[in-house]
């Protein structure tokens, strides 16, 4: 229990601050994720061929791909990339990302190609009904989508999404090869100066399991708030 | 682009995935014994047997692989006692470590799988094996086993892949798979995209034989045949 205590003698306070970041990394990477099934949702369920092919590839590329693969892609390669970028517009200092960004990134990209198959499905399991009807209505294509779609697919999206959400928060601990100090680095660190290495993976594996038996609860709560009117 | 470097490596790169895949064949064996063990144990009445098989399963699902490949390869070699064991034959090698871990892990998703096939066949079939006057055992094994492992094809396949995708981790523990020879050569030539392409090429090559090998089993033992 020592080496859990806060303050210089103990690891608790670290461990405490290194729990918070991998909520940070998570939630982070679930918003970028969004942003990308946002884009490629449409293009998947669009009728032109081009757009799906883009989609297909973009989510059958990362599914297949290791994580932690993809995540040395971000880490080797983000620097050059946002170098280059930046060397186009005349700036050709050296820039460093910052850990959190790359490993935000990473897992976003990641967590966003399962988030559009989540949403694909949920949106292809609507009652074709309802887009009739709302036209039938005379509801503009804003509308539609807004009233009408979207909810439908948040309520159907939520179970499947909790799922990406638990695929998410464990593949953070894959950010922990970059550097950044999250559960799995903070326990790297006190493992190597404690040499107390079963301890302190051990309470990572605590940590994770806390996190993800906390959220599950959570968007339990949220399923249930979700499909009232069902 | 370095075309080149991408030539050079795809032989390196063709050799790691060797060892992926005899890593995954090795794991995915031992974690589908572990898998089938658990879930007949989940369905035991007792409900300490029960809730221990449960507390497995949540337990491996619930915390990342890396987690617990470091509690195996870093951890367990800390327990003076288990140095004395010939275990410790086994639990020296990083190669076997991250075996164990991944067939544990596996095997608690596998155990779910089977577990919720054998919970979804029919109480007809079995009834009708009873009334042939077949005994229970063996009910079980020509009738209740081979539905279940039809019944859970699609979503072992998945398990499958997703394992693949998990060996990746074995890079962590000094092995030089895929993932950890397409990490040497971006770390020694600072080229990573080109290196993601070839290395990511290869792991798309085995999803997709792995994804139609599932299908064509699927086609085969399938109920829709």
């Amino acid at each position: 229990m020592e080496l859990l205590a806060f303050g210089k003698t103990g690891w608790g306070d670290e461990l405490f601050y290194a729990t918070l970041m991998t909520i940070a990394v998570s939630i982070t990477a679930m918003i970028i994720g969004f942003s990308f099934a946002a884009i490629f949702t449409p293009l998947k369920l669009s009728k032109n061929k081009l757009l799906n092919f883009i989609a297909n590839s973009y989510t059958t590329v990362i599914r297949g791909v290791p994580e932690l693969l993809v995540i040395y892609l971000f880490f080797f390669g983000g620097t050059g990339a946002v170098m280059y970028v930046a060397s186009i517009f005349g700036y050709n200092e050296y820039i460093e990302i910052n850990a959190f960004i790359t490993g935000a990134f990473a897992i976003g990209i990641i967590s966003g190609a399962y988030s559009t198959e989540v949403f694909r499905g949920a949106v292809q399991s609507i009652d074709k009904g309802q887009f009739e009807a709302a036209n039938v209505l005379g509801l503009s294509k804003f509308g539609k989508f807004f009233k009408i779609i979207l909810p439908q697919t948040l309520r159907l999206a939520i179970p499947n999404l909790s799922n990406v959400w638990q695929i998410t928060l464990k593949d953070t601990s894959l950010i922990s090869v970059t550097g950044l100090v999250e559960i799995m680095r903070q326990s790297y660190i006190a493992a190597g100066s404690t040499r107390d290495p079963l301890f302190f993976y051990s309470f990572a594996a605590v940590l994770y399991l806390l996190l993800t038996f906390v959220s599950m609860k959570l968007i339990n709560k949220l399923e249930v708030k979700y499909s009232k009117g069902y | 682009m370095d075309f080149e470097l991408m030539i050079n490596s795809f032989p390196k790169l063709l050799n790691a995935a060797v060892i992926t895949l005899k890593l995954l064949s090795v794991s995915l064996i031992i974690g589908l014994f572990i898998g089938l063990l658990f879930a007949i144990l989940r369905l035991n009445k007792n409900i300490i047997i029960n809730k221990f098989a449960y507390g497995y399963s949540y337990i491996f699902r619930g915390t990342p692989l890396l987690v617990q490949i470091f509690i195996i390869y870093f951890g367990l070699g800390q327990i003076e006692y288990l140095r004395t064991t010939f275990l410790w034959v086994i639990l020296k090698e990083p190669y076997w470590c991250a075996i164990i871990a991944f067939a544990l892990n596996t095997g608690a998703y596998t155990s779910e799988i089977l577990r919720s096939a054998f919970q979804t066949i029919k109480p007809g079939i079995i009834e009708a094996g009873q009334s042939l006057g077949i005994s229970s055992k063996i009910i079980f094994y020509k009738i209740q086993i081979p539905i279940a492992i039809r019944q859970s094809l699609p979503a072992y396949g998945n398990e499958i892949i997703l394992m693949m995708k998990g060996t990746s981790l074995a890079s962590t523990v000094t092995i030089m798979d895929l993932t950890g020879v397409a990490k040497y050569i971006i770390s020694t030539t600072f080229k990573p995209i080109e290196v993601f392409i070839v290395a990511g090429g290869i792991y798309l090559f085995m999803t997709f034989i792995i994804h139609n090998m599932i299908k064509f089993l699927e086609k085969k033992y399938g109920f829709n045949s």
